[in-house]
């Protein structure tokens, strides 16, 4: 793209200002009505998509392809050539040839569990969905346990046992193992450390606690970039003992989240959507309620987006808020000055008029203060025992991990570490700037590595043992909730792929059990009952029964915390988890890298999120490169201007900027650890923002596919719904006649299915779930950063995201936009050569091998939901790569145009059943690939001819509306329409 | 000035516009005779495979059931190919010596599979199923010939998109009752019409939506 005229933020905001009534706003560049925004709007691609980008001139280019139509008729001439087909040699018996096996399973992030459906394809695992059995997945996934299939087949993954960066094998190392060991058994294991992250897993606990019996001296470390210290250290101040804080957002009228994104990063966030939607959904405006959500927060989250009143204030301004809210609820503490007075005050007011329904919560990014403050105030307010319980945390060990991590390095530093045994992690990358783990590692005399790519760490490391994915191991871990998941292999490892359980028992005399042996003998001495008859239930289950961590009395033993220090400086730096690559441990997934990102849509990269406040006093546009100084330390970054991001606050995602990864990650980013310190680990107080007049290319999908200026998102408050149910048809046109139409409206009579889908904006949170889940289902090519920028991202379904108001603070609406499947098509009618077609069910199909490329569907197409392979995306993918693939879903080569099908293959597969059995299709069989990811279940698929059926009844509903319905498309996909809930004693 | 074209050239001319049509025509014919000859379609081809394995020894001979060895034809899209341990359940005690059968033991043996070359194959872009087909009464001959007769497998039809759209717009002409889909000797009675008309309404086969792209492409 050209470059713009600088943004006059000014303007911007003046033209917010002035706008009346509901206007909704997708990046600045719009609302400035930039020239390069205008013509982004008004071509189908952005200028160049269109156009191949290498220097070659026009008459070479019309010579090549005079050539080329000449010799094209040739190209129908190569007959199929001869395939092989491999039976099995001995044929599993469970296995119905043809027909994929789904196994309950978990993944595991951050130590806690996901529990998960896998699905094989004769023994090769294509898809994850959530497990509905598990208490905290729901049926639901995270976009991170989507995208872990991808991960498995990673051509990129450590392969084999590394000495000194030389292949070595797993025998050799295990006698190297036992070299030392025998050394270190005269001394009691003084010299030995072991660092792993957070953990679960109760088998590889009383593995540690056996090899910490047999060498007392030696020591076991934990450390998680993205600790939940802070929650640990205030459930101790408060209560005396660490526990987890359990929420029952279903219960809650009124919610303070204090910078706590509950429906994405914690580690329970698919319950807490699920619950926290159910109190969002209405139906009918008569008696309509809705919960309702004040998020207090420095960075727009997704949490935030969902609020009735969000809040942007600095992190370190937050604990300021608690303890006003605290002190107008009338706790005896500390109070600090605070200039949103009236707005704590009205959220005291709501809150103490719902006691015992209300909750607060405070994310893990606070000091334990403000924790203490949440659990005060949850007393006072009655909630703990309603919609707050405590539980044992499920970690066996809680410690502060910084803690943990400060010690190691000490001892590392002393030179007294013999043999340093690393658990995944990449400590080199990922701890604190300030505590030098990497020259403290290079003293320890044998550093292993247990991990699944070589990275930076990887380097520190003698031995470097390839770790087997999740889906190649027997293992076990527990769920927030305390819920224990067997975790089972689907595949043998690719690799020579280890997993802990087999680390750990290697040093052990004698060694070489596999992990099936070590996890089951674990469980066989816990005596279960019938313990053949327990395990496999809890196999097939994916859950082990009743095994949820035990409710705990806890006595508040807190008087109110001291104020915590703050350092001064007016900027504050932020660090936060990336929403996809999360702590940098999925920056060489290419599924998650070209996930735009919640709100800002930003993809392959980070960038420091700064308001556009400080945006306008440092003059800075979006790309600008700044250096950041901060304790210190300098870093460069590009810039990215954030509406809603609190004035003074620049936020960086960590996990970016790797220097040793595998090739998808690679330069990629910039890396946020190089700043972040022990004293700083989630906020810090004296940054200084420095403009270096250089550009970066930031790219992000924000303006792709745009719509202009018409009726795509609608939006209202609840008291207008109750007042009038159809508020929001008001001053809208009426849907069209069916047959005003030139063509035959009743060439379709739709007798038999016909399919419908319905998308609840009010409960989408904008995760991106949707996205990557059909990604995984439909084979959806990535197509890398520069093709991006071209606008040639091929998601099927994309998540808008609507700003609404002012520049500072504005109301975030997501929408999920997946193909509308319109009755009255616009892209049929102009396809030449019949490749876009409808069938006699409305769906709108897209047929590959007769598509010739024209693109003319896709530019007649008003929703912009088509996808044209510009370029053959699927080139060059190794055997092992291939096996990703959805081998029910065709593989689109280049020059071919696609689209969402409603997971047709799905439709099929469902019918197939159907007719054998000689019955009709049920409700609720056929569920959408982005329907079944969602947390939220805002996506209902069904059939329209069924008026029993959810997606009827859906669409029955007064907030139904059709997406640009006035041009008469009839489109089978309708949305209902978000409301929020203010507090009418505030102003909006 | 002299003239440039010698009468000759009118001659020249006349026979290259005859030629160049005549080679077009003969071009698209023969493009055309390529397209639907054995060499492009495979039809009554027998493929060499790693064990000349016969149907009609097996079938016509032996009398086993097409689904002894292809289990999964009635539950899945995949007919199934026998595992060698199939194989074994005679072979272990017959012809336990025989050089023909070498492959097969060696499989056994080194716990590797029998490659066996593919005799009816689809574009990858297309999804056919078995069980929809063996359940709404289209018989194994009706695709695959009378296998019970061939000593080598062959592709008995084309499987070309036309062959399958032949039976798809008309399924009354090629139906037969359920329980017949597996019998070799089945032939079509006088009255195919009434009984395929019988069979569609009793299969609920909806004839309407079966030339549907989304049938058989995703």
């Amino acid at each position: 793209m050209k470059a713009d005229a600088p943004l006059d933020l000014d303007t911007i905001r003046q033209r917010l200002a002035g706008t009346r009534g509901r206007k909704y706003w997708r990046c600045l560049e719009e609302v400035a009505e930039t020239p390069a925004f205008e013509e982004f709007l008004h071509r189908e691609f952005p200028a160049g998509a269109s156009e191949w980008g290498d220097e070659f001139s026009r008459r070479g280019f019309l010579q090549l392809m005079a050539a080329s139509f000449a010799l094209a008729g040739f190209s129908a001439c190569t007959k199929q050539p001869l395939e092989k087909i491999v039976p099995y040699v001995r044929q599993p018996p469970e296995l119905t040839p043809g027909k994929p096996l789904y196994f309950a399973t978990a993944l595991t992030l951050g130590g806690f569990a996901q529990g998960v459906v896998a699905t094989s394809h004769e023994g090769r695992p294509t898809k994850i969905e959530g497990n509905p059995d598990h208490p905290v997945s729901l049926g639901a996934t995270k976009v991170f346990t989507q995208a872990a299939v991808l991960d498995l087949y990673d051509p990129d993954r450590a392969q084999t046992v590394l000495r000194a960066g030389q292949p070595s094998d797993w025998n050799t190392f295990v006698s190297a193992m036992h070299a030392i060991l025998q050394d270190q058994q005269t001394k009691a294991g003084t010299g030995i450390r072991i660092l792993t992250g957070s953990t679960t897993s109760p088998t590889l606990q009383s593995q540690l606690n056996a090899f910490l019996h047999q060498y007392s001296a030696a020591k076991w470390h934990q450390w998680e970039p993205l600790s939940r210290d802070n929650i640990r250290d205030g459930a101790w101040q408060a209560f005396g003992e660490i526990v987890e804080t359990q929420y029952a957002f279903d219960k809650a009228d009124v919610i303070l989240a204090l910078d706590a994104d509950f429906l994405f990063t914690h580690p329970s966030s698919l319950r807490y959507a699920r619950n926290f939607a159910q109190r969002r959904r209405v139906k009918d405006a008569a008696g309509a309620k809705m919960s309702r959500l004040y998020a207090v927060e420095p960075t727009p989250t997704i949490t935030g987006s969902m609020a009735d009143h969000r809040l942007p204030v600095s992190s370190a301004e937050v604990e300021a808020i608690a303890r006003s809210l605290a002190q107008k609820l009338g706790l005896e503490v500390e109070a600090a000055a605070t200039p949103h007075e009236e707005w704590v005050a009205a959220v005291a007011r709501d809150l103490q008029a719902h006691p015992g329904t209300g909750i607060v919560i405070a994310g893990e990014t606070q000091p334990a203060a403000v924790h203490v403050l949440a659990h005060l105030i949850n007393a006072k307010l009655n909630n703990s025992g309603q919609t707050i319980t405590y539980t044992v945390p499920a970690e066996p060990v809680p410690v502060n991990q910084l803690t943990s991590l400060q010690t190691l390095i000490k001892d590392l530093q002393s030179g007294g570490v013999d043999l340093l045994i690393m658990m995944e992690g990449n400590p080199v990358f990922d701890t604190p700037a300030d505590l030098g783990f990497a020259e403290a590692v290079a003293k320890a005399k044998t550093v292993v590595r247990l991990g699944f790519e070589e990275n930076e760490t990887s380097r520190y490391c003698h031995w470097h043992i390839p770790a087997a994915h999740a889906l190649e191991s027997w293992s076990d871990v527990c769920a927030f909730d305390g819920t224990v998941t067997l975790i089972q292999p689907l595949i043998e490892p690719l690799f020579e792929g280890k997993t802990a359980h087999e680390l750990i028992d290697a040093l052990f005399q004698p060694p070489g059990r596999n992990s099936y042996d070590i996890v089951r003998a674990y469980w066989q001495a816990q005596k279960w009952p019938n313990f053949e008859k327990t395990w496999r239930t809890a196999l097939n289950d994916g859950v082990v029964a009743g095994s949820a961590s035990p409710a705990q009395q806890v006595k508040l033993t807190a008087k109110a915390p001291s104020k915590t220090a703050q350092a001064s400086g007016k900027l504050e730096i932020l660090f936060r988890p990336d929403p996809s690559i999360w702590d940098g441990r999925f920056v060489n997934n290419g599924w998650l890298q070209e996930l735009p990102r919640p709100i800002s849509k930003l993809t392959w990269d980070n960038a420091a999120l700064v308001s556009p406040v400080l945006a306008q006093r440092e003059k800075l546009e979006n790309g600008d490169v700044v250096t950041l100084k901060f304790g210190g330390r300098t870093l460069r970054a590009p810039v990215w201007i954030m509406p809603g991001q609190a004035e003074n606050s620049v936020t960086l995602h960590l996990g970016y900027g790797r220097e040793r990864t595998g090739r998808v990650g690679a330069g990629t980013g910039f890396n946020a650890y190089a700043l972040r310190t022990s004293q700083a680990l989630w906020s810090g107080a004296g940054l200084e923002i420095k403009r270096t007049g250089e550009k970066y290319p930031l790219v992000d999908t924000q303006k792709h596919h745009s719509v202009e200026g018409r009726d795509i998102v609608r939006s209202g408050t609840i008291g207008e719904f109750t007042a009038n149910a159809r508020f929001l048809e008001a001053h809208k046109e009426p849907r069209p006649e069916r047959d005003v139409t030139l063509y035959h409206p009743d060439e379709f009579k739709y007798d038999g299915y016909k399919w419908g889908m319905s998308i609840d904006l009010n409960v989408c949170i904008g995760c991106n779930a949707c996205t990557i889940a059909c990604q995984a289902e439909n084979n959806i090519a990535v197509v890398g950063k520069t093709q991006v920028a071209n606008g040639r991202e091929m998601h099927w379904i994309r998540v808008d995201a609507y700003f609404q108001g002012s520049l500072d603070n504005p109301e975030v609406n997501n929408q999920p936009v997946p193909c509308m499947h319109c009755e009255n098509a616009p892209c049929e009618l102009v396809c030449p050569v019949g490749a876009t077609v409808h069938d006699d069910e409305g769906l709108n199909v897209q047929v590959y091998n007769r598509c010739i490329g024209t693109r003319y569907c896709s530019n007649n197409c008003p929703y912009k939901v088509r996808r044209f392979n510009f370029l053959e995306f699927n080139a060059g993918m190794t055997p092992v790569q291939k096996m990703v693939k959805n081998p029910d879903v065709t593989v689109r080569s280049r020059g071919v145009m696609e689209k969402c099908t409603y997971c047709t293959q799905r439709i099929n597969a469902a019918r197939i059943t159907a007719e054998i059995a000689n019955r009709k299709i049920r409700d609720g069989e056929i569920i959408t690939a982005c329907q079944a990811a969602c947390p939220v279940e805002a996506i209902v698929f069904g059939d329209l001819n069924d008026p029993e059926s959810r997606v009827v009844k859906l669409k029955g509903q007064p907030l139904d509306y059709w997406m640009l319905g006035e041009l008469n498309t009839r489109p089978r996909t309708s949305y209902l329409a978000k409301l929020r809930n203010p507090n009418p004693e505030m102003k909006s | 000035m002299a003239q440039i074209f010698s009468p000759r050239a009118n001659t020249i001319a006349r026979s290259s516009i005859v030629g160049v049509v005549a080679a077009i025509i003969f071009g698209g014919w023969a493009t055309d005779a390529i397209y639907w000859s054995p060499y492009s379609t495979y039809v009554h081809v027998p493929q060499e495979q790693p064990v000349p394995f016969s149907h009609k020894h097996h079938v016509d001979g032996l009398g086993i059931d097409c689904r002894y060895c292809h289990t999964s034809v009635e539950t899945s899209h995949y007919a199934g190919l026998p595992p060698t341990e199939t194989c074994m359940t005679c072979h272990s005690q017959l012809w336990t010596q025989a050089p023909l059968l070498a492959p097969i033991h060696r499989s056994l043996a080194s716990n590797t599979p029998v490659k066996w070359t593919r005799v009816n194959d689809l574009p990858d872009f297309v999804y056919f199923d078995h069980s929809i087909h063996v359940n709404k009464g289209v018989g194994c001959v009706t695709c695959h010939g009378q296998v019970d007769q061939m000593p080598l497998m062959w592709r008995e039809n084309t499987l070309y998109m036309k062959w399958c759209l032949e039976c798809h717009r008309a399924p009354e002409n090629q139906l037969r009752p359920r329980e017949e889909v597996f019998n070799m000797k089945w032939t079509k009675p006088a009255d195919q019409a009434a009984l395929g008309r019988d069979l569609v309404s009793k299969y609920h086969v909806h004839t309407d939506r079966l030339t549907n792209c989304s049938v058989c492409h995703h």
